[in-house]
């Protein structure tokens, strides 16, 4: 689907996107990346140009040689029935990956106090990506991270010590990145957010809860 | 016209053949150039022979049946089924479904603009040359990075990766996703 596009600012870096071209970057980025692929031109032209290097690599990758029967068990299959896998089209705001891990279904919104609430989309020892939303003029509470953070907006913007983040903005943040993102008069701020460990809230949810909050 | 000259590469017009006339001694002359590559590339990571061959034979179907996907305005074919393998690697030895973007439509009705295809190729023969031109131990990283075998972390570290020509692929590429935007308005 062919989606409007608008003034992105805020690209995924060429590194992280070398990266997800090479499939290195675990679900979580990954899917960030893919969402932000969907929206953004230019960093899909970085990712064509990505592909492209791929395959100067394979190109010059040495062969194997195969065994006798590889190729007639291939072209005996050419004509088996396919049963077709689902294509996830964009629905509102969220892109296709999204709603591809939604399943094609709306996302279930639990609260997580002061307003904001979230939709975890997956969660693992690798790190894990959720849905967050967020009330014009509230903060996602103060938090510091272990590792890498990606948040891409899907809706409305947030602004925080480094910036203003609109719809399709990629923020990259990690252990050094001490920020206080609040979400902008308006809509309210959805966002797409993954993260490689736990997110360390200091305030808002005492650490010892964070375990039953998966937050 | 600076492209007048040149010709569409036989790789393109075999693939285009397979996904315009399901040509099957296309599809044949494709399975012999990039399956036994394929299986060199998927064996790199450390897949056994057995394995690896499971995964050729799936990439070389997905390029059969999802050949209306190939787009020669945007990739040349080996960064197509290159991207294809990459999928397929992750889904079988990671068992997760891999994320990929939203797939950008053709415009209605389309002509194929042959001198876009050829700037595709062109653009990769020029990349194709600077891999080559570099020295072996930056090459070795580029291979790595691209085979799969560097973590992100390790790929955020490595300061010879954004290749100049790749910077200019990006430029053209965008370029001509634009248009094609444009057209579709």
């Amino acid at each position: 689907m062919r989606g409007k596009m608008t003034a992105i600012t805020h690209h995924t870096p060429d590194a992280l996107l070398a990266a997800y071209a090479a499939g290195s970057l675990p679900q979580p980025f990954a899917l960030v990346v893919a969402s932000h692929i969907s929206l953004c031109l230019d960093c899909r032209a970085a990712y064509d140009a990505h592909q492209a290097a791929g395959g100067v690599v394979l190109d010059t990758v040495a062969g194997e040689d195969l065994s006798e029967s590889l190729k007639s068990s291939v072209f005996d299959l050419l004509d088996a029935p396919v049963v077709p896998e689902p294509v996830f089209q964009r629905s509102g705001v969220y892109p296709g990956p999204v709603m591809e891990v939604l399943d094609g279904k709306p996302p279930r919104w639990k609260p997580v106090g002061g307003g904001v609430r979230q939709c975890i989309l997956s969660a693992a020892e690798a790190g894990s990506v959720r849905l967050l939303y967020i009330p014009p003029g509230q903060a996602v509470p103060d938090h510091s991270h272990n590792g890498l953070e990606l948040t891409l907006v899907l809706q409305g913007s947030f602004s925080d010590e480094t910036g203003r983040f609109g719809v399709g903005d990629l923020e990259v943040a990690d252990e050094h990145l001490d920020h206080t993102p609040v979400a902008d008069a308006g809509a309210p701020c959805i966002c797409l957010a993954a993260t490689d460990a736990p997110l360390r809230f200091r305030t808002l949810v005492p650490r010892l809860l964070q375990p039953l909050f998966r937050i | 016209m600076t492209n007048s000259s040149r010709q569409i590469s036989p790789q393109t017009l075999r693939m285009l053949a397979v996904r315009d006339a399901r040509d099957r001694a296309a599809f044949s002359e494709l399975f012999d150039y990039f399956a036994p590559r394929l299986k060199g590339f998927i064996m790199r990571s450390g897949t056994g022979s057995g394995q690896a061959e499971e995964i050729v034979q799936d990439v070389m179907l997905t390029v059969w049946r999802k050949a209306a996907l190939f787009d020669p305005q945007r990739a040349n074919v080996s960064a197509w089924i290159y991207q294809i393998a990459r999928n397929r690697q992750i889904d079988v030895i990671r068992k997760e479904n891999r994320p990929l973007p939203e797939d950008l439509a053709e415009p209605p009705g389309a002509e194929p603009d042959a001198s876009q295809i050829l700037a595709v190729e062109q653009e990769t023969g020029q990349l194709r040359d600077a891999l080559a031109r570099l020295k072996p131990d930056q090459r070795e990283i580029i291979e790595k990075a691209y085979l799969g075998e560097l973590t992100h972390q390790e790929i955020s570290t490595q300061t010879g990766l954004p290749l100049g020509t790749i910077k200019s692929r990006i430029r053209l590429g965008l370029e001509r996703l634009r248009h094609e935007l444009k057209d579709a308005r």
